[in-house]
């Protein structure tokens, strides 16, 4: 039976850094017939290394801040009270904005009696689509120092609308934060790339808890499988965590991506493993929408 | 004038509170009158810029010195612009620290770190 793909969203999270999520995330959305991957790690996007996409078109990503106007001020001191975030403060008769502690909620501006603040755009990165044969790249990328990437991923999720009916894969950053649940608040299913030491184990512990928290339907792909024993696999059997792949550590497929090659387009025995591993989380979010649609 | 020193307890013997912008208390000496008075650092439960949020109560209260073991970027910000210097403590009780001030046996303090983001230290 050949099982549709398309219009599933696929989140690929781990606990930390260095457990193959770009690895999993791009040979997921290679071995498709046809993808969206988004690369929302963007603190440091690496997809676009292995996909080299071509035709790109970037998009620059602004947010509000707010600007007071001296003139205009009469000192009430109503927005640095108002503000939730502590980003204001009142010092000699004046407002001060810490745009580093700023959200954009705009609060401040509709507190203000006298319309003495108005909002500035403030660039914090970009965003960049091209095309590497099957697959549309879509990279989000932070400029260095700005406090959170969050504006520029829920512009990339927004955009990828427009290919609802394409498989999407989402590469997120690691860890358990902001960032990573706005990666994951619209995907359909969560992919936990795992790592075979007890390092590995907390971090998965840490993802394990944010998908649950959400009510993600989850599996997890342990990665880099020696012979022995495996802590990421223990714990998955303890936990009863669907275990969807496993990938051996192994030279061929180290070389492979330290040369920024992408091993499924590369060999065919790659090609054989991610397209199976395609197939079983396909398969998992079937059953999943079947059980409780 | 009036000196202001983050402690943990509300006594002039309470030793200094390490952090600045979460401190649950500060207390305020005026040296004018030799009084003293404790402020309830309403920005300890700050989600975040609690350091802005505090140097803000500081500068309310007219404080003209601030002696602490140590302070954020943000925080020195708002207390540079409202002219409020800035002293680092010695080991010690509060009381301690404000009769080393008068003795000028503090050394200004010149190091500010940056925010932990919710991540407590």
């Amino acid at each position: 039976m050949v099982m549709k793909n398309n219009g599933i969203k696929i989140a690929v999270l781990s606990g930390k850094g260095g457990t193959g999520k770009t690895l999993i995330s791009v040979n997921l959305a290679s071995v498709a017939e046809k993808a969206v991957y988004i690369d929302c790690d963007v603190d440091e996007p690496n997809g676009h290394l292995f996909f080299k996409p071509k035709n790109v078109n970037s998009e620059k990503i602004a947010i509000k801040m707010p600007l007071v106007s001296e003139d205009l001020c009469n000192g009430c001191r109503k927005c640095v009270d108002f503000c939730k975030f502590n980003a204001l403060a009142f010092i000699k008769n004046r407002p001060y904005v810490f745009e580093d502690v700023c959200h954009s909620c705009g609060a401040c501006l509709l507190v203000c009696p006298e319309k003495a603040l108005t909002e500035k755009e403030k660039i914090i990165g970009e965003i960049k689509n091209g095309i590497s044969g099957n697959v549309t790249v879509n990279t989000g990328i932070l400029k260095p120092g700005e406090e959170s990437g969050v504006p520029i991923i829920k512009r990339l999720l927004e955009n990828s609308k427009a290919g609802e009916d394409l498989l999407t894969i989402i590469d997120c950053p690691p860890g358990s934060n902001c960032v990573v649940m706005e990666s994951i608040k619209d995907a359909d299913y969560c992919v936990l790339a795992a790592e075979p030491t007890i390092f590995g184990v907390h971090n998965l512990n840490m993802v394990y808890e944010l998908v649950k928290l959400f009510n993600k339907p989850y599996g997890v792909v342990l990665n880099k499988c020696l012979s022995g024993e495996n802590p990421a696999e223990k714990f998955c059997i303890e936990k009863n965590i669907p275990i969807l792949g496993r990938i051996m550590f192994e030279n061929e497929l180290g070389e492979l991506n330290s040369d920024a090659k992408i091993a499924s387009r590369e060999s065919g025995k790659y090609k054989a493993l991610f397209s199976s591993l395609l197939q079983s989380v396909v398969k998992e979010v079937r059953h999943e929408a079947a059980v409780n649609p | 004038m009036k000196i202001a020193v983050p402690v943990d307890d509300k006594r002039l013997e309470s030793g200094i509170c390490p952090s600045f912008g979460r401190t649950p208390y500060f207390l305020i000496f005026n040296t004018d009158t030799n009084e003293a008075c404790f402020l309830d650092n309403s920005a300890a439960a700050s989600q975040g810029g609690a350091g802005i949020k505090a140097a803000q109560a500081i500068v309310d209260a007219e404080v003209n010195t601030l002696l602490t073991p140590r302070c954020g970027e943000n925080a020195e910000e708002v207390l540079s612009k409202a002219e409020v210097l800035i002293y680092k403590t010695i080991s010690g009780t509060a009381q301690q620290n404000i009769d080393a001030y008068r003795a000028e046996q503090l050394l200004p303090l010149n190091e500010f770190h940056k925010g932990f983001h919710g991540h407590e230290k």
